[in-house]
């Protein structure tokens, strides 16, 4: 039995260090809600208590009945029998509990019936989740539809929705990929029509849509006639009735528990979301933004889950009368996962942080027209921060969950192969955060104008300006120098100004910036904790190699695979 | 329908991690040395009653008997569901046996006045007799259903439940008002509100005397208590005689380990006789009396 809250201290470390007072105050409002709902929080102290209980409770059901279930899950997977879907028993009392406890309106305002948690507490949870099984958090962590539809729906349709969201009446989906719009989602052939009556109704097929089932969905579809771009597509809301049919669910490697299904609707009736043509561009990329935000947290967890089980192996297996643990090639394949993880949770707490304090601005400027001008320009910094941190989180995050599960089961020996153990599951359920909500070649698309534009860079400044490094003074020096790489980098390729050379570098430099964000990161975690000296130290150990390595690459101006590449793939 | 529901609850040492200072010298246990849980079968007897409600309706009153600390399981209790939770509080309860507390409980439950079932968990972990429940249905004068696995039927005068017996289950009828006491088989408990802990975490006991208010009791589920009760001795009209140490014919003479070596056991049948030969085989042997 055990609570995936209260043990993980590198959780409790952020929750209990981090500075949350700007995006409780933009949350709280001043606090205007506290004597409207008895649950409200009084104060900045009281909300950090609410906070550290509500996810106590995360934890609990996390560790002692969510994790218990997951081999079930997995094994049982979701059902699909006469043209309707079944969860895994274990997923449909998961979600139950979930919702006894009050936890399906996570992030969604207390007048809706949620709990009006920030992104940061709710990025932990999907964490803690995922933890106890991936495949739940495409559930729990799908409550992003519901936040869709408060920022950008009509009141009438906030107040129509979103309780049957809070109160665990209904799941959501979305619906935006099609068998040819995959990563390419401009090229949606879904079409929206508007009947004699004037109410909307889609036809057209959906591919891949995760808890495709649900009563309440998002569905992207073109709306204007005669356009082929992104600008031709709006949002729908669509509340399930007999006139969209599940044709089939995926057979998948991982996630089994999570319904992946194939959707036709025939001429159903659904509602516009916000105003038109703004799906794809507006509505969509913040749905998205927010659900890679989630894959983030879930690729967490199931590192964490993965690491613990190669840790306790590990201490477990003797060969050479001598736990494994303490031959060097395991305890530094161990050591780095457990870094790496660290660095991760970090970024994700940060992305977590500017996401908050981004949306805490929008609705702070809904709520207060006035106050618009004071804080447009801040605005404007944390949208372009959010912007490029979601994308780098959730290629970081996912990357390193792989190689995470990848050394897990490697330490396993032949054992790990087996399905006798838990790594093979979490091996198998790892290697889809990489690639959905946009593979990790999108994200660098979606990251690199950050990185060649000089945002990284004014975050970097920004970490300078409120932080003392004098206790971490040679640490924080070998971050600059890596800053220092990144900018010669950057710089070298905007000299060269070639497109293909710099996609061709776009991954490198965005793997870069990240490494030298999380340089910084840690060593700001290291000026509150010993033990994080040792966890940057180590990491900044490896980062200096990959940096150095990675600017030596660009600045040779090798084309050996631009030049030749089509000579040698054919 | 709905059902008025009235639950008792134990704060109990957590013998899960029993040090070996978890005696003290004079037999008795050494609270001080031990974290306090939540009794295990009292919250699926919490359970049992809040399943209860979300069948049928109803209110679940909860109450506990214990030193001033032992609000921290009623707060519990409110982050899970509970209606209103009452602190049975006095230092004249100090050192009670199950005599005494039975009675102390009988005299709150009649405060309380209208109920159709009492939910008690079968027994505790720290004294582990599982008398409390059977004690207070004798002194309530009212019906029990012992070691229940399962409520099945449910009507506005009579409940049906599984209860465990050797070798199987029997199922049992009876009208109301009736005693419960619950088993862990019976359920999985809830996991607490995120909204009632945020709502409760803070509320602590208030001493009452007045009367009980039976209005909360039909007020609606979205009143939140601002105080839990705390009743003493003469809040509940207990005769003080008959409460704690002087209340409690029991006496601990002495504690020891004590491993259990023998290996045969024996079944008797359940009628009068082979229990009287039983009671008479144990009192030749000097284990009763």
């Amino acid at each position: 039995m055990s609570n995936f809250y209260k043990d993980n201290e590198d959780i409790l470390f952020h929750i209990k260090n981090q500075d949350l007072s700007r995006i409780v105050s933009l949350r709280e409002d001043n606090f205007n809600e506290k004597n409207k709902f008895p649950y409200a929080p009084q104060s900045y102290e009281d909300a950090l208590d609410n906070y550290d209980r509500v996810l106590d409770i995360v934890g609990d059901i996390a560790g002692n009945f969510i994790a218990p279930r997951a081999p079930g899950v997995d094994a049982e997977g979701a059902h699909f029998e006469n043209g309707e879907v079944r969860y895994a028993q274990g997923t449909a009392e998961a979600i139950d509990r979930l919702k006894k406890a009050d936890l399906l309106g996570f992030t969604i305002p207390r007048q809706y019936g949620g709990i009006n948690m920030p992104k940061t507490i709710y990025s932990a949870a999907i964490e803690m989740v995922s933890r106890g099984d991936a495949s739940l958090m495409n559930i729990f962590g799908l409550q992003e539809i519901a936040e869709t539809i408060y920022k950008f729906g009509s009141d009438d349709q906030r107040t129509r929705y979103l309780p049957r969201f809070t109160s665990g009446a209904v799941t959501g989906a979305m619906s935006l990929t099609e068998p040819d719009a995959g990563s390419d989602l401009q090229s949606v052939a879904t079409r929206a029509e508007q009947d004699s009556n004037g109410d909307w109704r889609i036809t057209g097929v959906k591919r891949f849509i995760t808890n495709g089932r649900a009563q309440v969905s998002l569905v992207m579809a073109r709306s204007e006639h005669g356009t082929s771009g992104g600008k031709g597509i709006s949002l729908f809301i669509y509340d399930r009735d007999k006139n969209m049919k599940i044709r089939r669910i995926e057979h998948k490697l991982g996630i089994k528990g999570s319904p992946t299904c194939e959707l036709q609707f025939n001429g159903a009736k659904a509602e516009l979301l916000g105003t038109r043509k703004m799906g794809l561009i507006k509505y969509t990329m913040s749905l998205m933004n927010g659900a890679r935000l989630g894959v983030a947290a879930q690729s967490l967890g199931i590192a964490e889950a993965a690491y613990r089980e190669a840790d306790k192996y590990a201490k477990e297996r003797s060969q050479f009368k001598q736990s494994i643990r303490d031959f060097t090639a395991i305890y530094e394949m161990l050591t780095d996962m457990k870094v790496n993880i660290e660095a991760a949770r970090s970024l994700l707490y940060e992305t977590s942080r500017i996401v908050d304090i981004k949306e805490g601005i929008e609705d702070a400027i809904e709520h207060h027209v006035e106050r618009k001008n004071d804080l447009g320009e801040d605005l404007k910094r944390y949208t372009k921060f959010a912007s490029l941190f979601t994308p780098m989180v959730k290629a970081y995050a996912a990357e390193t969950c792989n190689k995470v599960a990848f050394d897990a089961l490697q330490i396993h020996g032949g054992v790990g192969f087996t399905c006798e153990f838990n790594i093979e599951r979490h091996y198998r359920d790892a290697r889809i955060t990489n690639i959905y909500e946009g593979t990790t070649q999108l994200q660098v698309v979606a990251a690199i104008g950050g990185v060649t534009s000089g945002v990284v860079l004014e975050r970097l400044n920004d970490y300078e300006n409120s932080n003392d490094f004098n206790s971490v003074a040679p640490k924080i020096e070998l971050a600059r120098r890596l800053r220092t790489h990144l900018e010669s980098a950057v710089s070298f390729v905007k000299e060269i100004n070639d497109e293909a050379f710099t996609e061709f570098h776009a991954r490198r430099l965005v793997e870069m910036s990240t490494d030298v964000t999380l340089a910084y990161l840690l060593c700001i975690d290291a000026t509150k904790n010993d033990r994080k000296k040792a966890v940057a130290e180590a990491f900044l150990s490896k980062a200096k190699i990959r940096v150095k390595n990675a600017l030596d690459y660009i600045t040779s101006n090798d084309r050996a695979i631009i030049n030749n590449h089509q000579k040698i793939i054919g | 329908m709905g059902l008025n529901m009235i639950v008792t609850v134990k704060q109990v040492p957590d013998t899960h991690d029993v040090a070996s200072d978890a005696m003290k010298p004079d037999g008795t246990v050494n609270r001080a040395a031990l974290p306090t849980i939540f009794n295990p079968e009292d919250l699926n007897a919490l359970e049992e009653a809040l399943k209860i409600k979300d069948r049928v309706g109803g209110k679940i009153t909860v109450i506990t008997m214990g030193p001033p600390k032992a609000v921290d399981v009623l707060r519990d209790c409110l982050f899970r569901g509970a209606d209103d939770v009452v602190l049975i509080s006095d230092r004249k309860f100090a050192g009670a046996d199950t005599l005494a507390t039975s009675y102390a409980l009988k005299c709150a439950v009649e405060k309380i006045g209208k109920y159709d079932i009492v939910l008690c968990g079968r027994q505790a972990i720290d004294g582990d007799t599982a008398q409390v429940g059977p004690q207070l249905a004798e002194k309530l004068g009212i019906n029990q259903i012992t070691c229940v696995t399962a409520v099945k039927e449910l009507s506005d005068s009579f409940i049906t439940a599984q209860r465990a017996v050797d070798g199987g289950h029997e199922i049992v009828k009876s009208k109301f008002p009736v005693l419960l006491t619950v088993t862990a088989e019976a359920n999985e408990p809830r996991s607490p509100s995120a909204k009632k802990v945020m709502m409760y975490k803070n509320i602590d006991k208030k001493t009452t005397d007045e009367s009980y208010d039976e209005t909360y009791m039909t007020a609606g589920d979205n009143a939140a208590l601002t105080f839990i009760k705390e009743w003493n001795v003469d809040s509940i009209k207990a005769d003080p005689e008959q409460c704690g140490l002087s209340g409690s014919p029991t006496k601990v003479k002495k504690i020891q380990s004590v491993v259990l070596t023998a290996s045969n056991t024996k079944q008797i049948q359940n009628n009068e006789q082979s229990i009287a030969a039983l009671i008479n085989e144990l009192r030749a042997e000097h284990i009763l009396g």
